[in-house]
């Protein structure tokens, strides 16, 4: 009989306490692994999503709730801009593209955004990559009362191409507060992984105009996305917005935006490692008290083991193996843990914001965590393993004569 | 040479009043290979401690173990282990077998940490002892008899060239006794084993020629270890 076949029947002859013992490491595991890939790949994420804009022009305001609102489609729009706003920065020089923005209704929940459809369909929200429209729909017409959906809107919404729907006013759903208008799905979006899959597209002027709305900002716009010809000008636009303005914000650059923001929020990832440390700490805890436990019950087992002339080493090697499986066992069982958790967190984000993560997304903690919660495991085990090592044979034989 | 060479071996422990006693101290004693000896020894007699130390389970205080040449009275621990894993076979009074192994695989631990490892013997020797229908039960659910013929095979599965049986017969009923004790006798001698068997029953004694008392032997008299 090999010493793993030893080992493996001492596990199963403990199995309620290896079941445990298991399940805490796979815990610690799944939440560490849980904490390092949604957190670097949400900054990743979020840091990432420009959705093809440089920068995002809104009244007097902070430039994060700007971002939120307008790319991000999260958030209570701050204020309203005129329409010369818009005008005006997009004959600025180092302005190559300028997007309007409204918003301001929802559909079930659902943020409408209103906005100028062919320049939507310019834009690359990602290298290479533009909004692409579904098969069998198309974009709206400026003029008409038409809608396309983001992909996740729609299948959130169960809307398809041909469908009606009421606006309601305001971006929370309130069923009592339902505009007049009907808008027709024309189109949806093919998924972008983007936030605009969770949004509803308008025309901008049909945002503006909608019934209830007061009609004198009915020329007004929420924010404006705007693309730079070169960096330098956003520095001259910072200065000249921010700086010697003070009625406009112009948030700039995107990215350092969000990557302050998860700067800011960092010690909240901070936090919940720690946690998940803590209960890597307990898991080994759980271990080791486990195993020394048992070595108080196995004393017999092993001075017959040593009596059939099993060194020392091996003794306690077995032992060290029986704590590595453990931990090896719940380190497996911790990628389940992770993949339940990451599924769950990934869901709540995507509908949230509509930024997706991706569970096959390689990260180095899949391998090292696993790795570390082993060694932990083994180390853990040492302790009784000493226990075991030291266990003197007369005295359990038993019976002395 | 013979198989087992003993020379004023000297065993003490300190009581619980911390005063060392002596309770082993043998001039000479000796064994050759394949001879069946039996020793009496009453209970706290030392016959225990005797046969730790044949084994190298413990250490003497002072005097020469020679076992099978080796000097288990100056050899490391490991190095102990290692002849006793391949030297050495152990009957034990209350059989010590692994509760959570079976039967099969009791014996094979009995050859696990020696030289040779051959599952075909293991099976051979239970089919032996007459439980090649149990090999893979587990000792609880067998009785106290077949536990005891279990414990023989697995003393044999190392292909030892000493034997030693501490009351190997002391929990079984008197046929079963003698049912254990020539089962024994027989398998060391297909085994070409020595047998070294201590006890206090007469009966079992009557039946070894020749047959020592530790008292004679050992000239700390009556100990009070074991």
């Amino acid at each position: 009989m090999s010493l793993l076949g030893m080992v493996l029947r001492s596990l199963r002859q403990h199995l309620l306490s290896t079941v445990i013992t298991s399940c805490s490491i796979a815990l610690a595991g799944g939440l560490i692994l849980s904490v390092w890939t949604i957190k670097d790949q949400a900054n990743q994420a979020f840091v990432g999503v420009h959705s093809g804009f440089d920068a995002v022009l809104g009244i007097r305001s902070s430039k994060l709730q700007l971002v939120l609102n307008a790319i991000f489609h999260v958030e209570a729009s701050p204020g309203n801009l005129a329409w010369q706003d818009y005008l005006d920065i997009r004959e600025h020089p180092g302005v190559s593209q300028a997007l309007p923005i409204a918003v301001g209704d929802n559909y079930r929940g659902y943020r409408l955004v209103g906005t100028l459809p062919d320049i939507l369909s310019q834009v690359a929200y990602r290298e290479a990559s533009t909004y692409q429209i579904a098969p069998g729909g198309r974009w709206m017409d400026p003029q008409r009362r038409e809608a396309v959906l983001g992909s996740f809107a729609a299948q959130q919404l169960g809307l398809k191409v041909g469908d009606t729907f009421h606006p309601y006013h305001g971006l929370l759903f309130d069923e009592s507060k339902q505009h007049a208008e009907t808008y027709v799905v024309v189109g949806e979006l093919e998924p972008s992984n983007s936030p605009a899959d969770r949004v509803i597209w308008i025309p901008l002027a049909g945002l503006q105009k909608m019934s209830g709305h007061d009609p004198k900002t009915a020329t007004d716009i929420s924010a404006v996305l705007i693309k730079l010809n070169q960096p330098q000008a956003g520095f001259r636009m910072d200065m000249m917005i921010n700086k010697q303005g003070d009625r406009l914000t112009m948030a700039w650059p995107v990215d350092q935006i969000m990557a302050q923001l998860f700067t800011k929020i960092g010690w909240f990832d901070k936090v919940l490692t720690l946690v998940a440390y803590l209960v890597a700490v307990v898991a080994a805890g759980g271990i080791l008290a486990g195993l020394y436990n048992t070595m108080e019950e196995r004393r017999r087992d092993i001075a017959i083991l040593r009596s059939l002339g099993a060194r020392r080493r091996i003794i306690f090697g077995t032992v060290v193996m029986e704590s590595s499986l453990i931990a090896f066992f719940g380190s497996i069982l911790s990628l389940v843990i992770h993949t339940a958790i990451f599924i769950v967190a990934a869901k709540m984000i995507r509908q949230q914001t509509g930024v997706v993560l991706n569970l096959w997304q390689w990260h180095p903690s899949l391998i090292w965590t696993p790795i570390g919660m082993t060694l932990i495991g083994t180390f853990a085990g040492c302790i009784p393993a000493f226990k075991a090592y030291r266990t003197p044979v007369a005295e359990n034989l038993t019976p002395l004569s | 040479m013979g198989l087992l060479e003993i020379h004023q071996l000297e065993k003490g422990f300190f009581t619980p009043e911390g005063r060392h006693q002596k309770i082993l101290d043998i001039r000479s004693f000796s064994m050759n290979s394949g001879q069946q000896l039996g020793l009496r020894g009453q209970s706290g007699s030392g016959k225990t401690t005797f046969l730790h130390m044949i084994a190298g389970i413990i250490q003497p205080d002072a005097g020469q173990i020679l076992l099978d040449g080796h000097p288990m009275h100056a050899l490391s621990e490991a190095r102990r282990d290692q002849i006793r894993a391949s030297t050495v076979g152990y009957i034990f009074q209350t059989f010590n077998l692994l509760a959570g192994f079976t039967c099969l695989e009791n014996v094979h631990l009995g050859m696990r940490f020696g030289s040779q490892q051959n599952p075909e013997r293991a099976v051979s020797l239970l089919e032996q002892v007459g439980l090649q229908d149990r090999m893979h039960y587990r000792p609880s659910q067998l009785s106290v008899g077949q536990q005891q013929r279990v414990a023989i095979a697995r003393a044999l599965a190392n292909s030892p060239r000493l034997v030693l049986a501490d009351e190997p017969t002391g929990n079984l009923d008197p046929s079963l006794a003698e049912e254990a004790l020539s089962l024994i006798r027989t398998l060391c001698t297909e085994n070409n084993a020595a047998l070294l068997l201590v006890s206090h029953d007469q009966g079992i004694l009557d039946q070894f020629q020749p047959c020592l008392d530790l008292r004679e032997i050992n000239r700390a008299g009556q100990g009070g270890g074991s």
